[in-house]
């Protein structure tokens, strides 16, 4: 790791006028992704800004058609909840499998997010489901939110507080987990909510998640696992690395999306 | 450079430290307990798993400065003296390590699971050592360990 000066934020102020005053400054979070990144040296920055300090930004608050999860919630917090299970499991179910338990007892939602790596679950739930991001300025739509891999609509002092998913009528995700490190070689999550159907997948796109127009229109004429098998997805833009090839993640879209609907039920 | 300050095994412990210091090598360098390991780059293999306020981690993917305060348990705490605390029996019982190099992480991880589910079935068992790599016994006698240990706990 390079050297970096390291504070610890009482409050979001902090954070925010912190970040403010540093060159080159990352907020830590769980840190499951951004302490790997600096161990590999793919990211120098000035300052580190733990948001552990911060009180009220972890915890799931039931507003009827809607939970909003607090963005320092941890992934097993999320995949224990009462509420989240009840209400949407299938983003309880993304969460109870994210990494390992070690990583679920450390990582966040938040912190998942504002990452935007193009295999991580959350993108994909966050797409899928049509969750709003809530910042310290705004609140973002989950389509305007991610921006290629990596990459997200957040500016640099901006704080992710919480996110708020709307309760969906049906949804389920299913992952196709790389064997060493769980992240997905291909995870979709197929919802429909309020007669709008989604489809997003993570893992597979060069730009990082997105949603799969082809299969969304199969599954909002006829919702089954067969409609969503038979889309044949492009493998155009789609990663091809030492796990997979692009035509392989291609045949995988379709196969995780059959899955997912069959899981959503 | 900082002082980090935390409990380790019950005894309250503080150094100076790079803010980049992982606490691995809080634990290793500055603490002298080597019982800790890694064995990756990538926070994939759990060779450096410790509990931090009773929950399961991996110290190498954690700066020092994140656990102060803290209070941690690493594979040196366990024993009562000469006494194996009965989740490390069980491993020698039942041929659970060969080299030993993934052992610390396996019985702290281990010790995770007992104390959330005290009688997971093997394939809970199974599925929670997502996070620990083993190079040499093929798990079947780290899950026959585990096993073992959760039924020693549960007495
Ligand atoms: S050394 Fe921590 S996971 Fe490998
Ligand atoms: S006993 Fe050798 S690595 Fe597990």
């Amino acid at each position: 790791m390079y050297q970096f000066n390291y504070q610890k934020a009482g409050s979001q102020d902090d954070a925010v006028s912190a970040a403010g005053s540093a060159e080159d400054p990352k907020f830590l979070a769980g840190g499951m992704t951004l302490i790997p990144t600096l161990k590999q040296r793919l990211a120098q920055p000035s300052d580190l800004i733990d948001l552990s300090g911060i009180d009220g930004l972890a915890g799931v608050e039931d507003n009827g058609d809607s939970i909003t999860i607090g963005a320092m919630t941890r992934h097993v917090d999320v995949a224990n909840n009462d509420t989240v299970k009840s209400k949407i499991p299938a983003l309880a179910h993304l969460a109870s499998h994210i990494g390992d338990p070690q990583v679920r007892n450390r990582g966040t939602i938040g912190g998942s997010l504002a990452n935007n790596d193009p295999a991580a679950d959350y993108p994909a739930a966050v797409l899928g489901l049509n969750a709003t991001v809530i910042t310290n300025k705004r609140e973002i739509a989950a389509d305007d939110f991610f921006d290629g891999m990596f990459t997200t609509a957040l500016e640099e002092d901006e704080l992710i507080t919480a996110v708020k998913f709307p309760v969906p009528d049906k949804a389920g995700y299913t992952k196709f987990p790389n064997p060493a490190s769980r992240y997905a070689l291909v995870g979709v999550m197929v919802a429909q909510t309020g007669g709008e159907t989604r489809v997003a997948v993570t893992g597979a796109g060069q730009d990082g998640v997105f949603r799969a127009s082809d299969i969304e229109s199969a599954l909002s004429g006829n919702w089954s696992a067969d409609a969503a098998k038979g889309v044949k997805m492009s493998d155009a833009d789609l990663n091809s690395d030492i796990h997979a090839s692009a035509e392989y993640r291609a045949h995988l879209i379709s196969v995780m999306a059959s899955r997912a609907v069959e899981a959503a039920g | 450079m900082p002082t980090v300050s935390m409990t380790v095994n019950g005894k309250t412990v503080s150094a100076d430290v790079e803010p980049r210091t992982l606490l691995v090598q809080y634990l290793r360098e500055h603490l002298g307990l080597t019982g800790t390991h890694v064995g990756c780059d990538t926070s994939q293999c759990g060779a450096c798993v410790v509990h931090m306020n009773g929950e399961s981690l991996k110290s190498c993917t954690i700066l020092a400065a994140q656990a102060e305060g803290a209070d941690v348990t690493t594979i040196e705490g366990l024993a009562n003296g000469d006494e194996l605390h009965p989740m490390q029996e069980a491993f020698r019982e039942n041929h659970g390590l060969q080299c030993g190099f993934c052992t610390p992480g396996m019985v702290m991880s281990a010790l995770d699971l007992v104390q959330k589910n005290p009688d997971p079935s093997e394939r809970e068992v199974r599925e929670w050592l997502e996070g620990n790599l083993c190079r040499c016994t093929g798990y079947h006698n780290i899950v026959k360990s585990i096993l073992a240990g959760a039924e020693a706990l549960r007495g």
